[in-house]
């Protein structure tokens, strides 16, 4: 800082600069809000920590291998019965989500970072995936319910997890526009002079350069949806057995099981709850660090 | 595009021949602009089809569903309303109440978090420290619910209790701060819970807010004698307002939309009260609730109440952006 003042002649008064000759309220004002600054840290960690402790604690003397198979109890009221069909159900939905939602956000993204750019059609677009994002998911439920789910007349899991690629795309369209706007422009000028055509370009050039960000955001998004509760509720329907079958026949996940059992009154309900919670949370998380470790990697490689 | 001319004498390379004509160019490119459109279809058809879905109810309640304050799909008890009536304001001003509870919340402590990320931690404490706000953000919501309804409630009864003695007869906190509801699921425990869940995002946002503030100004504010503090105030905040107004209304968004803690930790209990403590209704979450119960004029009111959410979110939120990109473009000049 204010290292490199010239000699002051001797006869001037040099001012006192410690930082204990600050007045004792400009000291204690900056004292505290330090110490608020850092409490506030501490309010945000604390039920981060509340969360996981009791998700392990409440939900690991549950888990089982049974748990983790058999199908759900019917009854609240009955101990055992086990969560398999609303894991299956959870990768189920969630997997046709990504499967529908990534290579649609990707094109979407290709198109707002390789051909719109700036256009207004490309801004528009741009904010409106932005808005997309801030859609309740309730609502999304909603719109597939009265699109898909009426028309057919039946709730599925297809159409639950149409509802979660609705959320997931804006998600994947921004989070791989901001990845593609990195590839080097050198490196698509480099290929065009080479003759290769712009799709061609794309395809071959662009995309593989930035595909472990692409891949990092995708599963963010995937991380996300896993989570998501209240379109699951409103399109997929109940169910207690496995269902293999996307487009036959109701579903359930691990969230809808969850809400279901945290509102019941039966200590057995809720343990089942906890359990489900501690499968989700894992799921989630694993999805969640294997991002950051591909981001992470991917940005040394940004340098 | 690169379509260079070059002298016709020399051998075509085979490259341009097999890369595909102009054809599959053009294709690929209305391709890509056809997945970029579908935001937009999808967005036009949400309004279009859930609001088609809600006409019934609509013309059985008529302005009603927005300003009417009595909600009844039947008459359970006898002494109810004798018709279904569809009136929603007890839902909205719930959503109002726990979003507001969880901005006094989350604002002042993501504001906190922000600034201890830019300007007091060691860049080696910065990692992990983002590392948890992240986690916090990757947790589901209905696992937020579950805690909140299981463990949180009815651990602040008491908390509430305490508050509502000390306070109960002074005349207008005594009406904000009532008696709680014995289970603990009221607007407090709901707007709690949302200010955990929103702390992330508005953290992660002021904080990219903060860093673009330029060094030179801080330096310039210790450099004339300033404590970090008032450097604080005095460079950082008046530089980052717009930017911190515009994450607050989008933690504001998620906080309205998000429905499943909601539901679980609000209590369920249709009514207008100033009591913080007492049990309340929010939108999304009495749709969920009532979801499976419902049909017919019902069910379209329940989706005429996704199309009142929907409106409203999308508002705060083209707000937000609006406020951000203001914001972005006041600092690109300011540090140009």
């Amino acid at each position: 800082m204010t290292t490199a003042t010239p000699p002051a002649p001797a006869t001037a008064v040099r001012p006192d600069l410690r930082r204990s000759a600050l007045p004792a309220r400009r000291r204690l004002a900056d004292r505290v809000s330090t110490v608020l600054i850092v409490l506030a840290l501490a309010v945000a960690v604390i039920p981060l920590g509340l969360i996981v402790y009791y998700v392990v604690a409440r939900g690991g003397p549950v888990m089982s291998l049974e748990f983790l198979t058999a199908d759900i109890q019917n009854s609240p009221r009955r101990s055992g019965g086990g969560m398999g069909p609303a894991i299956v159900g959870t990768f189920l939905i969630t997997g046709a989500a990504a499967l529908m939602a990534i290579p649609l956000g990707v094109l979407g993204a290709i198109y707002l970072n390789e051909y719109g750019k700036q256009r207004p059609l490309a801004r528009l677009i741009r904010t409106m995936a932005d808005v997309m994002t801030g859609v309740p998911s309730i609502v999304m439920g909603l719109f597939v319910y009265v699109t898909w789910v009426v028309t057919v007349k039946e709730q599925t899991g297809f159409a639950a997890a149409l509802a979660l690629a609705c959320l997931m795309l804006p998600v994947v369209i921004r989070s791989t526009e901001e990845i593609l706007r990195l590839v080097p422009d050198e490196l698509r000028q480099a290929s065009l002079a080479l003759g290769a055509r712009r799709w061609r370009t794309t395809l071959t050039v662009v995309l593989p350069a930035a595909i472990p960000g692409i891949t990092s955001g995708a599963l963010l998004a995937i991380a996300r949806a896993a989570g998501e509760t209240a379109p699951i509720i409103v399109t997929a329907g109940i169910v207690n057995t496995t269902n293999w079958n996307l487009f036959a026949g109701g579903n359930t996940a691990l969230p809808a099981q969850i809400y279901n059992s945290a509102s019941s009154v039966f200590a057995t309900a809720q343990d089942r709850a906890w359990g489900a919670a501690l499968t989700l949370v894992v799921i989630v998380l694993v999805f969640t660090l294997v991002a950051r470790l591909i981001s992470n990697r991917f940005a040394v490689r940004k340098r | 595009m690169a379509t260079s001319t070059r002298p016709t004498t020399r051998p075509q390379s085979e490259l341009t021949q097999r890369g595909g004509g102009v054809l599959a160019d053009r294709a690929f490119a209305l391709v890509s602009l056809g997945t970029g459109l579908l935001v937009l279809v999808i967005l036009a058809m949400i309004l279009i089809t859930t609001t088609s879905q809600a006409l019934p109810a609509l013309r059985e309640a008529g302005l009603g569903l927005i300003v009417g304050d009595s909600w009844g799909a039947n008459d359970p008890d006898g002494n109810g309303p004798a018709t279904p009536q569809f009136g929603a304001l007890a839902m909205i001003y719930g959503t109002g109440v726990v979003s507001v509870i969880a901005l006094l919340f989350a604002v002042p402590v993501s504001i906190g978090i922000a600034l201890f990320l830019t300007e007091i931690a060691h860049r080696r404490v910065r990692g992990p420290v983002t590392m948890v706000i992240d986690l916090l953000a990757a947790l589901p919501s209905v696992v937020f619910g579950l805690w909140g309804i299981l463990v949180v409630g009815p651990a602040v009864v008491k908390v509430y209790n305490w508050i509502f003695d000390l306070v109960g007869d002074v005349p207008v906190l005594g009406s904000v701060f009532g008696q709680p509801a014995s289970t603990g699921r009221s607007f407090m425990t709901a707007g709690l819970i949302l200010a955990i869940m929103i702390t992330p995002i508005i953290t992660s946002l002021t904080r990219e807010v903060f860093s673009t503030v330029p060094e030179s100004e801080k330096h310039a504010a210790l450099a004339l004698g300033a404590t970090r503090w008032e450097m604080i105030k005095g460079a950082v905040f008046p530089h980052s307002f717009g930017g911190v107004v515009g994450a607050v209304m989008l933690g504001l968004g998620r906080a309205m939309g998000e429905t499943i803690a909601v539901a679980l930790t609000i209590g369920a209990a249709i009514q207008i009260t100033p009591n913080v403590f007492a049990s309340g209704e929010a939108l999304p979450a009495v749709i969920v609730r009532q979801w499976g119960e419902s049909s017919g004029t019902h069910r379209s009111a329940l989706i005429g109440l996704g199309v009142v959410l929907f409106a409203i979110t999308i508002a705060v939120n083209l707000l937000a952006r609006l406020i951000v990109r203001r914001a972005e473009i006041r600092m690109k000049g300011a540090t140009a």
